[in-house]
Formats: C-alpha cells, sequence, structure tokens
C-alpha cells in the first residue's frame, strides 16, 4: 500500500513541479495546491499505512493508526490552505495592477 | 521560573492582537507598540540574563514529558538571538512613523510586524521540528502581508516570487519531517538527535540531512538558492527591508546551526565539507552582486549574500573557534543589517533616488548620515575595532586550525571587496560637489537616523566590549559542540 501512496505523492509532486514551471500566473499556483496535496499524502505515507482503527479512544479497540501525522497534516492543510488565499488573492492584484498574467512579462525595468 | 521561556514570544502575539482592536488611531496604536515593544526587549534581556546565571531553560507546555509534548528550550544561543531580535524591533518600531505613510501604518502594519517578531522569536525557542515549521509559517506570513503593504505595482510583483519560492520550500520541509518521522519516529530535535545515532541507517539520514539543508538554504539564500532576495528584499519600505535583512535569513542560518549540531552529526566529513563549498560560492557570489549594481538598496540586499556564506563557512568548518565565531557574527550581522537598511532607506529618501550615479555631496547636507554610513561599512566589513571584525577573526582561525586555507583567503579578499561595495555609497554619494537639487530637511534627517545611530551604538559596543561578549559566544560554542549537553537538559534522564 506505502509503495502505491508514494508513487502517487510522486506523481503529484511531478505536476505540482511541471505547472510551476508554467507561465501562466494561475498555473502557477496550481501547480503549489499540487506539491502541498503531494506533501500531506506523503505524511500520511511515512507514519506507515498499518490497517488499524481511527484514533479515537475506546475500550474494546487495540490497534490504532498513528495520530501523530494526522495532527500533522491537519497543521499543514490550514497553513497551506492561508498561503493559497493569500496567493490566489495576490496573483489577482498583481495581474489587474500589471495588466498581464504572465511571468515572462511581468518583470519590469531595471530601475523601479 | 522555566515559563519565562515562552514570554518573548507571547508578549509580541497579545501585542499583536491588542494592535488590531485600535489600529486606525495612529498616535494610540505608535505608543502602545513603542511601549510594549520596551517591555519585550527588557523581558528578553531578563530572559537573557537568567539563562546566563543559571543554564538552560526548558518549558514543557501543558506539563507533557519532553518527547511527548513540544518544549520550549531557551538555551543560550536561543536567549543570544531573541534579544537581538528585539533589539531589531526597537529600532524598526521607532523608525517605522517617520518611514511608513499614514495609510500604511494604519493598515495593520503594527499587527503584522508584531507577529513577525512573535514567530522569529519562536522560531529560535522553540525545541520541535514540525514547531519550527508552523514558527516559520507565523513569521513568513506576516511578511507576506508586510512585503505588500502599500500594494505598489513593483511590490505586487516581486512579492509574487517571494511567496512562491518560500511556497516550495516550506511544502518541501513538510515533506523531509515527513522522511524524518518516518526514519526515527519522532519530532523533538533532542529525541532526534539521540535516535539517530541509534538507528544506524547513515545513508538514508545523510539523503534528510541535505534535503533539510536545502529547504534552511532556500530560507537563507545560500548560493545556488539565493536568486530569489534580493529585489524582493528592496521592494517595500525602508523598515520593513530592515526588519526582512535582520530575521529572515538569520532564521534559516539559525535552524542549519541547530539540526547541523544536534541531528546530523554523524556523517560530517560529507556534509560539512560540502557546507564550506557552499559557503565559498556564497561569499563570492554575494560580493559579486553587491559589485554589479548602482541601486544603493540593491547593494545592502545583495551584501546579506556573502554574510550569510561567512556563517556557513563557521558550521561548515565546526570546531569550537569557528561556531563562536559564527554565532559572534550572526549577532553581529542582524544589528548591522537592520542599521544599514534603515539608513539606505533615509538617504534614499532625503536624497529623492537610489541610484548612486543621481547624487553626489550629500555630506553637505547631511553630514551625521554620511559618518554613521562611514562607521556601519567599517562594521560590515569587519575593520579591527568593530564587532564584525572578531566574528570574522574567530572564523578564519578555526578555519585555519582546521586546515582550510582556501574558504580563508577567500574570506578575507571577500571582506575587501564588501567594504569597497559599500564605500562606493560613501564615495560617490557623499563626497563630491554639493548638490543644489537637495532640498535639507534636518528635523526628518534626525528623526530617521536616531534609530540607526542606537543600532550601530550597539553594535561598536559589541565590538570593544568584547572582552564581555566573548565568553558567552565561546559557551554557544562548547554548547554547540557537545550536543549531549541540549539532548540531557531536554530529556532529562
Amino acid at each position: 500500500m506505502e509503495i502505491i501512496m508514494a508513487i502517487l505523492a510522486g506523481i503529484l509532486f511531478t505536476t505540482g513541479v511541471y505547472n510551476l514551471l508554467q507561465k501562466q500566473l494561475l498555473r502557477i499556483i496550481i501547480g503549489t495546491a499540487l506539491i502541498s496535496h503531494g506533501a500531506h499524502l506523503f505524511i500520511l505515507t511515512m507514519g506507515k499505512l498499518k490497517r488499524g482503527a481511527p484514533p479515537i479512544l475506546d475500550k474494546t479497540i487495540t490497534d490504532y493508526t498513528d495520530p501523530l501525522p494526522q495532527a500533522l497534516i491537519l497543521t499543514s492543510i490550514v497553513i497551506s490552505f492561508g498561503v493559497t488565499s493569500l496567493l490566489l488573492v495576490l496573483a489577482y492584484r498583481a495581474s489587474k495592477e500589471n495588466g498581464t498574467d504572465n511571468m515572462e512579462t511581468l518583470r519590469g525595468n531595471q530601475n523601479d | 521560573m522555566s515559563n519565562l521561556t515562552i514570554l518573548p514570544v507571547l508578549i509580541p502575539l497579545i501585542a499583536g492582537i491588542i494592535a488590531t482592536l485600535f489600529h486606525k488611531k495612529l498616535t494610540l496604536v505608535r505608543i502602545f507598540s513603542q511601549v510594549s515593544t520596551i517591555i519585550s526587549t527588557i523581558v528578553a534581556s531578563y530572559v537573557f540574563y537568567y539563562v546566563i546565571q543559571n543554564g538552560t531553560l526548558v518549558l514543557e507546555s501543558g506539563d507533557w514529558m519532553a518527547p511527548y509534548g513540544i518544549v520550549l528550550v531557551g538555551d543560550l544561543l536561543s536567549v543570544t538571538l531573541v534579544l537581538t531580535t528585539n533589539i531589531v524591533a526597537l529600532a524598526a518600531v521607532f523608525y517605522a512613523p517617520y518611514s511608513l505613510s499614514d495609510e500604511q501604518e494604519s493598515f495593520y502594519f503594527y499587527t503584522f510586524y508584531f507577529l513577525l517578531i512573535s514567530g522569529v522569536s519562536g522560531a529560535f525557542i522553540t525545541g520541535d521540528l514540525f514547531n519550527l515549521f508552523v514558527f516559520f509559517e507565523v513569521l513568513l506570513m506576516a511578511s507576506y502581508a508586510l512585503i505588500i503593504l502599500g500594494g505598489g505595482k513593483v511590490q505586487l510583483r516581486e512579492s509574487i516570487k517571494y511567496v512562491l519560492i518560500n511556497l516550495f520550500s516550506s511544502m518541501l520541509f513538510v515533506t523531509t519531517i515527513a522522511f524524518l518521522y518516518s526514519v526515527v519516529g519522532t519530532v523533538n530535535m533532542a529525541q532526534i538527535g539521540q535516535r539517530v545515532s541509534e538507528v544506524n541507517q547513515s545513508g538514508i539520514l545523510t539523503t534528510i540531512a541535505f534535503l533539510l539543508f536545502f529547504v534552511f538554504g532556500t530560507k537563507a539564500a545560500l548560493f545556488p538558492l539565493y536568486y530569489w532576495l534580493p529585489r524582493p528584499y528592496i521592494a517595500p519600505n525602508p523598515v520593513i527591508s530592515a526588519l526582512f535583512g535582520a530575521l529572515l535569513t538569520k532564521v534559516g542560518i539559525y535552524s542549519i546551526f541547530r539540526v547541523f549540531t544536534i541531528i546530523f552529526v554523524h556523517e560530517t566529513a560529507i556534509t560539512h565539507q560540502f557546507f564550506i563549498w557552499i559557503a565559498a560560492f556564497t561569499l563570492i557570489f554575494g560580493v559579486i552582486g553587491a559589485l554589479s549594481t548602482n541601486n544603493i538598496k540593491l547593494i545592502v540586499a545583495y551584501n546579506i549574500i556573502p554574510a550569510v556564506g561567512f556563517m556557513i563557512a563557521g558550521i561548515g568548518i565546526y570546531n569550537e573557534t569557528a561556531l563562536s565565531g559564527a554565532v559572534y557574527y550572526l549577532v553581529n550581522d542582524m544589528i548591522i543589517k537592520a542599521a544599514l537598511f534603515l539608513l539606505v532607506g533615509a538617504i534614499a529618501y532625503l536624497a529623492g533616488t537610489s541610484d548612486l550615479r543621481k547624487m553626489k555631496g550629500l555630506i553637505h547636507h547631511y553630514p551625521m548620515l554620511g559618518w554613521l554610513l562611514f562607521i556601519s561599512a567599517f562594521v560590515l566589513a569587519g575593520v579591527p575595532p568593530f564587532s564584525g571584525f572578531i566574528g570574522k577573526l574567530l572564523i578564519l582561525q578555526g578555519a585555519i586550525e582546521a586546515n582550510e586555507i582556501i574558504i580563508t583567503i577567500i574570506g578575507l579578499l571577500v571582506s575587501l571587496l564588501i567594504l569597497f561595495s559599500v564605500m562606493r555609497i560613501f564615495i560617490q554619494g557623499f563626497w563630491g560637489e554639493k548638490d543644489a537639487a537637495i532640498v535639507p530637511n534636518k528635523p526628518l534627517a534626525r528623526k530617521l537616523m536616531l534609530p540607526v545611530a542606537f543600532l550601530i551604538s550597539f553594535s561598536v559596543f559589541l565590538g570593544i566590549g568584547a572582552e564581555w561578549f566573548y565568553p558567552i559566544t565561546e559557551e554557544i560554542g562548547n554548547n554547540l559542540m557537545n550536543p549531549e549537553l541540549y539532548i540531557k537538559s531536554v530529556l532529562k534522564e
């Protein structure tokens, strides 16, 4: 199971990086979102996908899944959510102000 | 008493939240921010004093034992850096009212300023790798908001690059933590340090070490990863650039210090040797950047890079002399970079341009400003009576002890070029005929100069009072070379 998840995270990273290297601003943001998905999936995988009950305390159950990676992912999801929303607004303002959403033309001249 | 550790994080955090409530009432929010920064500095000095007297402070939050809960560790290195952060913040908060426009100030400048300070202090005192990531994000989010404050065309354009590179490296940081967690099964730094020697998998651990180095190297602007730094740093207001230049890259350096003295000490022949090469390239390329431009703000922004190079050389050489020198240089550089950014901001503002070719004869209008720049150029380059000298001397002495002759020579030559790059501002901008186009504005100049003079006097004090400060850095160097001390004080077994 872990090997499939690792490959999937790898695919997410690859597509994310490919999108980051594009010229259009929105594609770049989609790239960052894919990379963060990859990273979160990766934390879950690296915490080992042993079969066990969800980490809710119950006297009849002896085996639980590892609760720590889940807490880490939850924190990381909220953070990347905040950054992504900021980035979207930033991209909207920047493309409106500069009149382009192409990273190649979004360079400006030497003196400003 | 161990609750003292959290105060440098808590006070700015609460102050930031309170400052949000009356952000439009400028006089009130200014006075409030100045008073809270002074309080926070006093508390940080007390914590510093307390740690010198009584040794490392460890706060186990919520009374959970060390590897299970989050620990905040105030050891000597952390509290020294927290105090330095507060001193930089003190200068910035008194400079801000004269530098920012009223509109910028009323749109939550002080809130984000406090959150930035809180995040930086938190990153310095945390003892947990994932918590370090969270504090990184706290300070980065505040810095994203500060860099676009005002919403100018240039700021919007440059901040996109800044946000993207930081988002990417943060995600890589999370991935690396996941790797490390799967190998050692913990995120507490002391316990990772303990387990790294037990799990006996040096191949995968070295890979993780390089990944982490890549993450922190991106934050700290090391050689192949510094391309994002100079332009975004000069886009915002000078006071914001000063906070960035003084604090943000240094958090990356601090993390490298921590991680590569506590956790990854098993393959120093590979990792630390690699750092020396990186340091050499960082020094050379940074100083080439500083020499290549006529924009005075850009000159100072590029000068961050060779300074970071010196510190990485210190960790790469990895003996007690070099490490204590690197810490000395780190403290000195935080203060002097803030001073230089504020100074250059004042010069650009008063001269009406940041292009070196368009300004001349400023010394006739602003003699004090000129001499402050002169002194800070000397501090930056490391001329003997000033504090930059002792740090560099120790790093280079450590390099000779470790037989690293090439980095010694590069370090000395680069120091010369750093002096030249900053002296160019003095020679071309301040000497020469009186420029009739400049209308002198003495009262504003004085107000802008006061915080800079405070920082520079502090830095001069660090140089002259080396007898007092050197034993502290020597002990820090000793602590860094002996990670067992850190591990023992956190895990208490």
